[in-house]
């Protein structure tokens, strides 16, 4: 049964979600742009070219009837022609469709890139600032030993597509926004400062904590995987739990929540 | 309109988005365009950054002997083929000179044996390729501080400007000489090195013979190899297209410490 209205997000926090959706979508695919200048990822301090220290590598070799596309990862390989490797006329790992530009321009991807590093570092300072004024991190975000009780019975729930909208987030979006803020969102700034020559003289402590410069790249791809999955989870669940609700409420503020909700807590 | 509508017509708007987005923003390449330029201006933002946090003197990490598993993978240009190049070659580097010149108090040419009678470094480092790879190799040279002081910087000189023998590429207008260009904290910078030696022997052709630069903090495309002149200049604008590198002229940043 629907409710009322309630304001649940600040102004703050919808400019910034909408700046980091900019943000997400030009890093990633001027990231994938950069990726295809060397598409291959490594384990350790430097790239093994005399011995094997790859972990993953998307490529190209000639077949009867033109290139094939492969992936490789731990010596495994799987044919991916069409999707990655080669795609249509296209050699190159990732396909023009998701790179920013479309066509291989090395030069242009990193301009691109770090222009939105440096939106991303700012907003999420200006939001951590926000945050912490307000008590939108402590009061949402912070995952508290009720949460942790509640969880099993919000997996069940979110098995079954059964969304309770109230005023605060459930347990499996709190863990999943936290772990997207403070986890995955830090790594990537930190391995993308470890990959910077200029960084690692200054704070030569990142390429410790990260096994060496190409181990540092390797975590920033595998985060980036991961960043794709919550974005991909996020939109689903969007949609199941009533999309121009959800809509309203980031752009807007305003959140119908049911009428069994209404009497909760501040 | 019902969800299922919905989810359609939203798939379908984002998938167009996405694919025409990019297209529309190939326009970022071109270099002279108002949209490259702002967003290509948050690298000056991180010059800026690095310099404000590194005070300009911090050391680039350095490895041990062990960590040097392989040879140093060459790039760009690996057999310059001028005329004058091959000569010194085959004169096993004999004839060779580094010119210093431009805003300087006393301009130089030095021999091979006069930059090996000099104070040399020798230094185990790690070369970052804009591409993405890295190498580390051992390198051996002149600081490159004091061939400078032996020059006498004039006090107007901000950039120290390094041409090379080798062209990267063939254009209508003949042949592109590689060059590159630091400021004077990099060309000051203890570890910036003008180096003859690789992984304990001489310099090879494929890495720069007889002379290259290293510069720790920032990427390979900034370590001119087959250096025969290093100008010191007051703005890199008389150099090439003006952006102070070959690569800078085509899009890539001038400073690439990230
Ligand atoms: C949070 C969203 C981000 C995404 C999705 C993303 C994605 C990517 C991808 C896919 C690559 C290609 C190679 C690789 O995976 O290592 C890359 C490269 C790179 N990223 Fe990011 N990135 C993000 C944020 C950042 C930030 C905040 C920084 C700077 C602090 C940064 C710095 C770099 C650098 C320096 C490279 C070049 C690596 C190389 O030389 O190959 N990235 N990024």
């Amino acid at each position: 049964m629907a409710g009322s209205l309630v304001y649940r997000q600040t102004v703050w926090m919808r400019a910034a979600h909408w700046l980091w959706a900019v943000c997400l979508f030009f890093l990633l695919l001027s990231g994938l742009g950069i990726f295809n200048a060397h598409p291959v990822l490594y384990l350790g301090k430097e790239s093994g070219f005399a011995y094997d220290n790859a972990l993953l590598e998307i490529g190209a070799r000639d077949g009867a009837e033109g290139p094939r596309g492969f992936v490789r990862i731990l010596g495994h390989e799987a044919d991916t022609t069409g999707w990655l490797g080669v795609s249509g006329e296209d050699v190159q790992a990732f396909p023009p469709a998701v790179t920013i530009p479309s066509y291989y321009s090395l030069a242009t991807s990193r301009i691109v890139h770090f222009f939105f590093a440096w939106v991303l570092v700012g907003t999420l300072l200006v939001w951590l600032a926000a945050g912490l004024r307000s008590g939108h991190l402590r009061r949402d975000l912070w995952v508290t030993g009720a949460d942790l009780r509640a969880l099993p019975s919000d997996i069940a729930n979110h098995a079954r597509l059964r969304f309770r909208h109230g005023r605060r987030y459930n347990v499996l979006q709190k863990l999943a926004y936290a772990g997207v803020m403070f986890l995955a969102l830090p790594l990537m700034i930190a391995t993308g400062l470890t990959m910077s020559p200029g960084a690692d003289a200054f704070a030569p402590w990142l390429l410790a904590l990260f096994h060496g410069r190409q181990t540092a790249r390797t975590i920033h791809f595998l985060v980036m995987l991961a960043l794709v999955v919550f974005f991909l989870v996020h939109m689903l669940m969007i949609l199941a739990a009533g999309p121009l609700n959800e809509l309203r409420s980031i752009l807007t503020g305003w959140y119908r929540v049911d009428a069994d909700a209404e009497g909760e807590a501040e | 309109m019902n969800r299922r509508g919905f989810l359609a017509k939203g798939v379908a708007g984002a998938s167009v988005l996405g694919l025409s987005g990019c297209k529309v923003l190939d326009g970022l390449a071109d270099q002279e365009g108002a949209l490259h330029r702002a967003v290509a201006s948050a690298n000056g933002l991180s010059y800026r950054a690095q310099r404000l946090i590194g005070g300009g003197h911090t050391l680039a990490p350095e490895y041990a002997e062990a960590d040097i598993r392989q040879g140093q993978r060459p790039n760009g240009s690996t057999n310059p083929d001028g005329a004058e190049y091959l000569a010194l070659e085959a004169g096993g580097w004999a004839g060779y000179r580094l010119a210093v010149k431009g805003l300087v108090e006393r301009p130089q040419s030095l021999s091979l044996a006069d930059l090996r009678a000099m104070p040399s470094r020798t230094q185990i480092t790690r070369h970052d390729c804009v591409e993405g790879w890295s190498c580390i190799a051992k390198w051996t040279g002149v600081p490159l501080a004091l061939v400078l002081d032996r020059a006498g910087p004039q006090a107007a000189a901000r950039f120290a400007v390094f041409r090379c023998y080798d062209v990267i590429e063939q254009s209508l207008a003949g042949g592109i000489l590689y060059y590159e260009s630091i400021d004077m904290i990099d060309a000051r910078h203890p570890q910036t090195i003008l180096a003859y030696g690789m992984n304990g022997a001489d310099l090879p052709v494929a890495n720069g013979a007889p002379l290259r630069l290293r510069v720790e903090r920032q990427l390979g495309y900034k370590m001119a190899k087959y250096v025969h002149t290093i100008e010191l200049a007051a703005d890199l604008k008389g150099y090439g297209e003006g952006h102070g590198s070959y690569w800078a002229d085509r899009g890539y940043d001038w400073y690439a410490g990230i």
